[in-house]
């Protein structure tokens, strides 16, 4: 089991999620952070006021894959965040020690495959 | 002879007023119904149109609609507003008349703006709304008000139907059309950032356009009274019969439905307010709901990407006000207009159609011309990129909701060692 973290460019987080939908990834959890990952400085002005805009939006995604899904979801993230341009994010793969899933107590594996719905 | 009325003159004064004040409405109505990122460029796109086309209307296109000339364009006699002076134009002085007039210019423009949010160029769309208030606006208007063909013709649009609103609307349609749809068009959602905005809008919108309808009486008299009550009357039903068809269609009353049947209502009303009874403008407004109704739910099924429906708003909502000026016009409410189908005139609506036609034809031409032409020059859209950043970023250097957070201060001292503005322009360009 891996938590896999990647830090997009929001205006790449819709193409990023149709790619890991097609890739059979579910389940995830998405934040908006601000970050800076050496991107050339946006210089905003406001009333005469100029401003180096020094972080930027970002948003952050969390996933929790089993083994089998890790290569498939980098591929995924990778293929589909990229804009080539100074600042498209990063990928950080963890390794997890346990997992449980709160509604049935599930563990580990069992914990991260995707819930079949009962009825 | 000709003598200023005091109480003309102060009506006016106020109706003008009221119109401008259309222009800003109009940026919170499309400002609300686009994303964040593109909000103060969309907002923008209305604001600069006080600029420019205010300055073009005062220096060139006034004397192109209304200074004496042949049927299809005016003089140029008033250019640069030589001879316009505080002498009776009617019964107020012949400035105001020429501001009045000049506001109807701008908001005409403006709304044209609906259609290529969040994907054209700033830079290009002034040039674009400079050039088409010159050469599209300036015609029609004298067309129809300023002793042009249509007017000859007998053509009922009290306050600027034609003009304004089926002109603007055809010409958004095929700026659409020759723009091409926002990378996100049809592939994700493209919700509404901020739906009060848009209602706020709406109703600053209605406010203003009392002294859009009521004011085109150019007096304080009965025939203002008429266009008042039934700007009052039929955005009402408009309104009603709009959210009635989102219930049965939906099951919800939205309140994005609700700003846009007012508005629908209001565009519809416009040709006939000082034509047509207060009952006729209620029937008027609650028909007029059903084609731009309809036309907004298949537009967004095509691949027209007319992002705010200026089409289907004003165009549709413009055509179904003059056809129907041309069945409900009373000569017992205004002498000075004709009766229409209804009244034992089916003539009248012959001549609506053709006012229609020849406008919508007219615009869709020369519009589309003027961008072919335009973009043999320069690009008229953003790069896919820059559609993704955003437009306020990559064409303002502002965020509407900026959080200063991670932002750092540039001293003028400084300066010459800060970076360089990203440049709104030059990189962004497309291949044409």
């Amino acid at each position: 089991m891996k938590l896999i973290v990647a830090i997009i460019r929001p205006d790449r987080l819709n193409e990023v999620l149709e790619a890991l939908y097609l890739a059979e990834v579910r389940g995830l959890t998405a934040s908006r952070v601000l970050g800076h990952g050496g991107e050339t400085e946006r210089v905003e002005t406001y009333r005469g006021t100029t401003v180096k805009m020094d972080l930027q939006e970002k948003v952050r995604l969390e996933i929790g894959v089993s083994e089998p899904f890790v290569e498939v979801t980098i591929k995924a993230i990778l293929g589909s965040a990229r804009t080539g341009d100074v600042g498209d994010g990063k990928v950080f793969v963890l390794d997890v020690e346990q997992v449980y899933r709160i509604r049935t107590g599930e563990k580990n594996e069992a914990a991260v495959t995707p819930a079949v719905a009962a009825n | 002879m000709e003598q200023i009325n005091q109480a003309d003159t102060a009506w006016m004064l106020v109706s003008t007023a009221l119109v401008l004040l259309m222009t800003p409405a109009l940026a919170f109505f499309y400002g609300g119904l686009v994303r964040n990122k593109n909000s103060l460029n969309t907002m923008m796109m209305s604001f600069v149109a006080l600029g420019v086309v205010g300055v073009t209307w005062a220096v060139l296109a006034y004397s192109l609609v209304f200074s004496e000339g042949g049927p299809l364009l005016g003089g140029l006699a008033n250019l640069g507003l030589a001879g316009v002076g505080v002498e009776p134009k009617g019964t107020i002085p012949h400035v105001l008349f020429m501001a009045y007039q000049g506001t109807f210019a701008i908001i005409t423009a403006a709304l044209i703006s609906g259609a290529v949010v969040e994907r054209m160029r700033f830079g290009p769309y002034v040039a674009f709304i400079v050039l088409w208030t010159l050469l599209v606006y300036a015609p029609v208007a004298h067309w129809v008000w300023g002793g042009g063909w249509l007017m000859t013709r007998g053509v009922l649009d009290f306050a600027g139907g034609t003009v304004v609103h089926i002109n603007a609307g055809v010409s958004a349609l095929v700026a659409a059309l020759v723009l091409g749809t926002r990378k996100d068009y049809g592939r994700q959602a493209v919700l509404p950032h901020n739906v009060p905005f848009t209602l706020l809008g709406a109703g600053l919108l209605w406010f203003g356009w009392f002294g859009f309808n009521g004011g085109s009486a150019l007096a304080a008299n009965e025939l203002a009274a008429l266009a008042f009550s039934n700007t009052f009357l039929a955005p009402m039903a408009t309104l009603l019969v709009w959210t009635l068809l989102d219930y049965f269609r939906t099951g919800r009353a939205t309140a994005v439905g609700a700003a846009t049947g007012i508005v629908v209502g209001l565009v519809a009303i416009t040709p006939a307010a000082g034509f047509v009874s207060p009952g006729s403008a209620l029937a008027l407004g609650a028909l007029a709901a059903f084609p731009s109704y309809f036309a907004i739910a298949l537009r967004s099924r095509t691949r027209i990407d007319d992002s705010l429906d200026v089409f289907a708003g004003h165009g549709i909502g413009g055509l179904t006000g003059a056809l129907l000026t041309g069945i409900l016009a009373q000569k017992v409410w205004n002498g000075a207009g004709n009766d229409g189908l209804l009244y034992g005139n089916p003539a009248q609506l012959g001549v609506q159609a053709l006012g229609c036609l020849s406008s919508a034809a007219y615009a869709a031409a020369m519009t589309f011309a003027i961008l072919k032409a335009m973009a043999f020059v320069t690009a008229l859209r953003v790069v896919p990129r820059t559609e993704g950043v955003g437009m306020d970023v990559s064409q303002h250097g502002e965020e509407a909701y900026a959080s200063g957070e991670g932002s750092i201060l540039i001293h003028p001292e400084m300066a010459s060692s800060a970076p360089e503005p990203l440049p709104a322009f030059t990189p962004q360009v497309a291949p044409r």
